[in-house]
């Protein structure tokens, strides 16, 4: 198992120039920062990867400004909030005082934000369950190129996936509620 | 607490799927990045030639020194020395 550093200890680490700590911290919210831009804005590429690289390179440039270190996941739900926005704005030329907030925005990141748990549950777990499943579920992969990737036969990956599951509910169930709301 | 059944589970990995790498190192680079600015505007701050190299042809100017082509260093570096 391993054991990942809290969010503050990681912005706390950034903050003093650490740069294996920025890629440690770009990587634990690249798929949360996509999927807010994708997903619950619904951003075509070319505007969510501009989104995407602005709100690191803003993050980047703020962190001294970040009053509570564990709050780093809201800060950068708010601010790549804030920049879709100002890009639904910009290409659909409506008046800044119209709304162009889609709806359900706050129901899609509430389960973006129970998503980022799991990811990070699942960071603790053995390589070959965090790699197995990261293909399987969220890279969309088929047995046969996990089993060729992984070197597995394709007819053990079904349950093998199970068995991982499993341990992720383990991780999860044995994790306190805090630990959830603090993003750590 | 949330009840974590497998399909569950399934659902809320498959909600955040990777993005690009490329976007992803991107990203991860931006000290880097921020670096090479720095030494950049210091560079031309001290040095009289390469500040009117910069001035002449910036794009050009920086890939002489060794720089990436990158739009956006370029475009930083020009902003940092009109001020």
């Amino acid at each position: 198992m391993q054991v990942l550093q809290s969010d503050a200890q990681l912005v706390a680490r950034c903050r003093q120039g650490d740069d294996d700590a920025w890629r440690e911290l770009v990587e634990r919210f690249s798929r949360y920062v996509y999927a807010i831009a994708v997903q619950a804005y619904r951003l075509p590429p070319s505007d969510a990867e501009d989104v995407f690289q602005e709100v690191f390179a803003r993050a980047y440039e703020n962190l001294h400004k970040l009053r509570d270190d564990s709050a780093i996941r809201p800060w950068l739900a708010q601010l790549t909030r804030r920049l879709c926005l100002d890009t639904i704005r910009a290409s659909s030329r409506v008046q800044p005082e119209e709304s162009v907030e889609p709806l359900e925005v706050d129901d899609a990141i509430t389960k973006l934000d129970e998503a980022l748990v799991v990811h990070e549950a699942l960071a603790t777990l053995p390589d070959n369950c965090r790699e197995i499943l990261d293909r399987f579920f969220a890279r969309d992969e088929s047995y046969r190129n996990i089993g060729e990737a992984l070197d597995l036969p394709a007819g053990t990956i079904a349950s093998r996936i199970s068995r991982c599951l499993v341990k992720l509910r383990g991780e999860l169930e044995g994790r306190k509620p805090a630990s959830a709301e603090s993003g750590g | 607490m949330r009840n974590y059944n497998e399909e569950t589970l399934a659902e809320l990995l498959r909600t955040l799927p990777a993005p690009p790498e490329a976007w992803v190192r991107a990203a991860q680079e931006i000290p880097l990045a921020r670096r090479g600015l720095d030494d950049i505007v210091e560079r031309a701050r001290a040095d009289q030639a390469f500040r009117e190299a910069l001035v002449a042809d910036l794009e050009r100017a920086l890939q002489d020194a060794g720089y990436d082509a990158d739009p956006a260093l370029a475009d930083a570096v020009r902003e940092r020395l009109s001020y």
